[in-house]
C-alpha cells in the first residue's frame, strides 16, 4: 500500500506552526516512514504534483493569494486541517479587523511612527501585489475545513496524535495539556 | 438548627443544608458545576447561564437555585455540556479572543471553560468587534474586546463605604463597563489589584505588570478548571 501523502502551506501565518511541526524531533523519522509529502514548505515542492490525503493550513486568510492557494489546498487534500490560532481565527493579523483597510494602510505607510523615506506618499500598489481582503479570515469561512488542532503554536505532541491518528484511522489522543490556545 | 436535605446530581446521592445554592452544593459533595458570572459570597446574579442544569427535568441556572429536598439535578450529561460549550464559543466570538498574546492566558477562567470543554473551534461565525482598550486609568488597564460583561467587577468592588466603582453604560450590543472616575483614581492598589483578580478574564489588567508566571506554571496549564473540586 502506498503511503498516506500530506501538503502543508503558510498563509498568514509566521511559521511558528511549522516549526512545531518540526519539534516532534526524532519522531521526524517516523514521520517520513509514515507519509510522503507533497507542496509544502519543508521539501520545497511549490506546486501540486499528486492528490493528497492531507492538508496542513497554518494561518487565515488576508489577501487574495491565501484564498487561492487554500481553494488549491482544497481540491488537492481529502481532509484539511486548520493548524493553529491564526488558521482558526485569525490569530494577530486578524487584530486589524474592525479597522478599515485604508486607515491601516495609512498608518503602516504613511502616518505610523517608523515611517522613513516616503516623500512621495506611497502605497505600495503593484499589479504583482496581492489584494489585502477587508479583514482576515479563518479558514472555515472561506473552505471547509475537516479538523481543527488550536495552539499558537500548537504543542508537537498534539501535530503528531493527530497526525499518527488520521493516518492509522485510529482515535486520536487528547490529553488536557495539548489543548492551549498560546 | 440547619436542616440537611437529600438530592440527586446526575443520580448520586448528595446532602447539603437547605437553602445552599446548587453549585455551591454541589461543591460540598464533590461534584463540579462550571460557573462564570458566578463569585462565591456575592449575591449571584445568574447572567452568563454556564451553571445550567436540568432540575426535575428543567433547565435552571444551578448559581441562583436552592437546593431542595428530592430534587434529582442533571449536570453532566451530554445536552447540558452542550449548551455550555455554545455559551463558551459565542462569548468567544462575541469579543476579540486573541489568546496567545493576551497577559491572562493560562489563568483565565474563560479559555479554561474552553479547555475544560475541548472546544477546538466556534461554530459561530467571528464577530471582530471593534472595541476600545481604555489605559486612562492610573490604576488599571480596561480591556473591552475581552470583557465578557458577567459584572463581577461591578458586584464585587466596592469602596470601603459601599461605593460602586464599575458601573454599566449604555445598552444591548453597545453596553460596557466603566469605572467612576474619581472613585477609580482613588482606589487604593490592594481594590485594583482585587478587581484583577474578580474579573474572570483580562478585561481588567495590572498597569506595567504581565505574563509573570512562565507557561506551564500557570493555574489552568496542566489541571482543568475545577479538578480542586472533583479531587475532594
Ligand atoms: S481573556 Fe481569556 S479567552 Fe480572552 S484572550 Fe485573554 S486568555 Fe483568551
Ligand atoms: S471587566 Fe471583567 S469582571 Fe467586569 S464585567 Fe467585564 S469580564 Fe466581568
Ligand atoms: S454562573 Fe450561574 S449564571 Fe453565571
Amino acid at each position: 500500500m502506498s503511503k498516506p501523502i500530506v501538503a502543508t502551506t503558510s498563509l498568514a501565518g509566521c511559521f511558528g506552526c511549522h516549526m512545531s511541526l518540526l519539534d516532534i524531533d526524532e519522531r521526524i523519522l517516523d514521520l517520513i516512514e509514515l507519509v510522503e509529502f507533497n507542496k509544502s514548505p519543508i521539501d520545497d515542492i511549490k506546486t501540486f504534483t499528486k492528490q493528497c490525503d492531507i492538508g496542513l493550513i497554518e494561518g487565515g486568510c488576508c489577501n487574495s493569494e491565501n484564498i487561492h492557494v487554500l481553494k488549491d489546498f482544497r481540491k488537492h487534500c481529502k481532509i484539511l486541517v486548520s493548524l493553529g490560532e491564526c488558521a482558526i481565527m485569525g490569530g494577530l493579523p486578524a487584530l486589524r479587523n474592525g479597522i478599515a483597510i485604508k486607515e491601516c494602510l495609512d498608518e503602516a505607510y504613511l502616518n505610523g511612527p517608523t515611517v522613513r523615506d516616503n516623500d512621495k506618499q506611497i502605497v505600495p500598489n503593484d499589479d504583482e501585489l496581492p489584494m489585502l481582503l477587508d479583514k482576515v479570515y479563518p479558514c472555515h469561512e472561506i473552505v471547509k475545513i475537516d479538523y481543527y488542532l488550536p495552539g499558537c503554536p500548537p504543542r508537537a505532541d498534539l501535530i503528531w496524535n493527530a497526525l499518527v491518528a488520521l493516518v492509522t484511522g485510529d482515535e486520536m489522543k487528547l490529553p488536557y495539556e495539548v489543548i492551549k490556545f498560546d | 438548627m440547619s436542616t440537611l436535605i437529600k438530592f440527586t446530581i446526575d443520580g448520586v446521592e448528595c446532602m447539603a443544608e437547605a437553602g445552599t445554592y446548587i453549585v455551591e452544593a454541589a461543591r460540598e459533595n464533590g461534584i463540579y458545576i462550571p460557573t462564570l458570572c458566578n463569585i462565591r459570597g456575592v449575591k449571584p446574579r445568574g447572567s452568563c447561564r454556564i451553571c445550567s442544569v436540568k432540575v426535575n427535568g428543567r433547565p435552571m441556572t444551578s448559581c441562583t437555585t436552592p437546593v431542595a429536598d428530592g430534587m434529582e439535578i442533571e449536570n453532566n450529561t451530554p445536552e447540558i455540556n452542550d449548551i455550555r460549550k455554545a455559551i463558551i464559543e459565542a462569548l468567544f466570538v462575541e469579543g476579540n479572543h486573541f489568546c496567545p498574546a493576551c497577559e491572562k492566558s493560562g489563568c483565565c477562567e474563560l479559555q479554561a471553560l474552553a479547555y475544560r470543554f475541548k472546544m477546538m473551534v466556534p461554530r459561530f461565525p467571528y464577530n471582530f468587534p471593534r472595541k476600545e482598550v481604555d489605559a486612562s486609568s492610573p490604576k488599571l488597564i480596561k480591556d473591552h474586546n475581552r470583557c465578557i460583561l458577567c459584572k463581577r467587577c461591578i458586584r464585587a468592588i466596592k469602596t470601603e463605604d459601599g461605593k460602586n466603582v464599575f458601573a454599566f453604560v449604555k445598552r444591548g450590543r453597545n453596553v460596557r463597563i466603566i469605572m467612576d472616575p474619581v472613585l477609580g483614581e482613588q482606589m487604593s492598589d490592594e481594590l485594583a489589584q482585587k478587581a484583577v483578580e474578580i474579573c474572570p478574564v483580562g478585561a481588567l489588567l495590572p498597569r506595567e505588570k504581565g505574563y509573570q508566571t512562565p507557561i506551564g506554571k500557570r493555574k489552568y496549564d496542566l489541571e482543568p478548571i475545577g479538578s480542586d473540586i472533583e479531587k475532594k
